[in-house]
């Protein structure tokens, strides 16, 4: 019986980047169904009653939700095709940790950047690049987190870089002029045709925040 | 033999998540108690980037993070097991896992960070709302099926992810003075605390209850008084 793997995500979603990406990187076939988050699917509600939130992985029928779970699910289930987490568990917990840190301070901070002002969004400016400095040290001379090829801390993070241009926007600075080798290796994760055909272009996101903003009145 | 190493502190439901694992797995540690108000260069040098406890040293290399230490352990020393084999079920425990570690820490049911009983009026208000919203999550969709534990019939890492509230709670609700888990509106909850604390390593790995209210109590006074 084949395989019916179904991802209900919203296309800038860093979150549903994640499972694009890991589904990409091992060549699974699944079908990609666009939520409006205004206006919730059934399916949606059903297979996330406690969060009802995007991403949710649906492989034959059964939900999973959280995109690092999901993220770890794929790399459990089709473990033959481009391993993500290390095979060594010391390396492991490092990943995850890591993995951890990206997912309590990145989209927080980065939020922060782009809904206030003032001494709030500097305080948030300057944790968000000190947060990018620390992840630009545990990543020290190798081409990915995960070492010679694309890694669970990648997947995770790369993300956000599609973000990059609505922070600087925003929060008026550079990220690249801060954090060059971050840049230096979220470009060279973008060459990789997994990573490049699941983050919507920078200007795209830019775009819609300014929606957003415009939608909850934040100047 | 390799040594383990635990940095702790006794008030703290995630430090105990490290606890049970390893001593459900029968695995000896050294204990190294932190005083959370002077914390020791050691636990600086080995949990640089969020300097808190638990923090688990194995042959001299940390691992941070209470919901990541035992999936190390589990990795390391396979049994007894405490997390599914099955990759589904398996996301399905990480899912609680990560549910517990979200509200409890948003919270939190740490003493040294609850709001419950370091507040009052409107603040102390929300965070009850936050709890009540969660022991509802976790009867209606964590424990259906009427199990005994969250993954079945085996105790897991799920349960221990939720120790706070079997103990924690009730001690900080008496420093607070409150009174928010009521057992018969939450009937399988209660069950469940129960079928936890009587796990023989649960039952004799509690935090002291009384000595922790003590403290709270002294806490909660000197904060009001500040005010």
């Amino acid at each position: 019986m084949a395989d019916e793997l179904v991802l209900l995500d919203f296309w800038p979603s860093p979150f549903g980047m994640r499972v694009r990406i890991a589904l990409a990187e091992k060549g699974i076939k699944h079908e990609y169904r666009e939520e409006d988050l205004r206006n919730k699917s059934a399916l949606l509600l059903q297979m996330n009653p406690v969060h009802k939130k995007i991403p949710v992985l649906i492989h034959n029928g059964k939900p999973v939700c959280e995109s690092l779970i999901q993220v770890q699910y794929i790399d459990e289930v089709w473990h033959d095709q481009a391993p993500l987490l290390p095979s060594d568990p010391y390396q492991r917990a490092i990943a995850r940790f890591w993995a951890d840190f990206v997912d309590k301070k990145i989209y927080e901070l980065g939020r922060k950047i782009w809904t206030t002002k003032g001494e709030e969004q500097e305080a948030g400016k300057k944790e968000f690049i000190e947060c990018l400095k620390l992840l630009e040290g545990e990543l020290g001379d190798k081409p990915y987190f995960g070492g010679e090829n694309l890694g669970y801390v990648d997947v995770v993070l790369v993300p956000f870089y599609s973000w990059f241009l609505a922070y600087e926007k925003c929060g008026n600075f550079s990220i690249e002029a801060e954090c060059p080798k971050l840049i230096a290796w979220a470009k060279r994760c973008l060459q990789k045709e997994s990573v490049s055909k699941s983050l919507p272009d920078q200007e795209k996101v830019y775009g819609f925040v300014l929606q957003l903003k415009k939608i909850f009145g934040i100047e | 033999m390799a040594v383990v190493k635990l940095f702790g502190a006794w008030t703290s439901p995630y430090f105990y998540r490290v606890i049970w694992a390893l001593k459900l797995k029968g695995i000896p540690y050294e204990c190294i108690e932190e005083d959370l108000l002077n914390k020791s260069p050691l636990l600086l040098q080995y949990n640089p980037v969020h300097k808190k406890i638990p923090v688990l040293v194995h042959d001299g290399k940390p691992i941070c993070e209470s919901t990541i230490i035992p999936q190390y352990i589990e990795e390391i020393w396979p049994q007894p097991s405490l997390l599914p084999s099955d990759p589904y079920e398996r996301a399905m425990a990480r899912f609680w896992i990560k549910f517990a570690d979200d509200k409890l820490i948003l919270l939190a049911l740490s003493p040294s960070i609850s709001k419950m009983y370091r507040a009052s009026g409107e603040e102390q208000e929300k965070a009850v709302k936050y709890i009540l919203e969660m022991l509802e999550t976790m009867e209606d969709h964590g424990l259906i099926g009427g199990k005994k534990f969250f993954g079945g019939d085996k105790i897991s890492m799920v349960d221990m992810a939720f120790g706070a509230v079997a103990h924690w709670l009730g001690v900080i609700e008496d420093a607070a003075g409150l009174k928010i888990f009521e057992a018969h509106k939450f009937p399988r909850l209660q069950s469940w605390i129960q079928n936890f604390k009587e796990v023989p390593i649960i039952k004799e790995n509690l935090t002291d209850r009384d000595k922790m209210f003590a403290l709270l109590k002294r806490r909660r006074e000197m904060l009001l008084a500040s005010k």
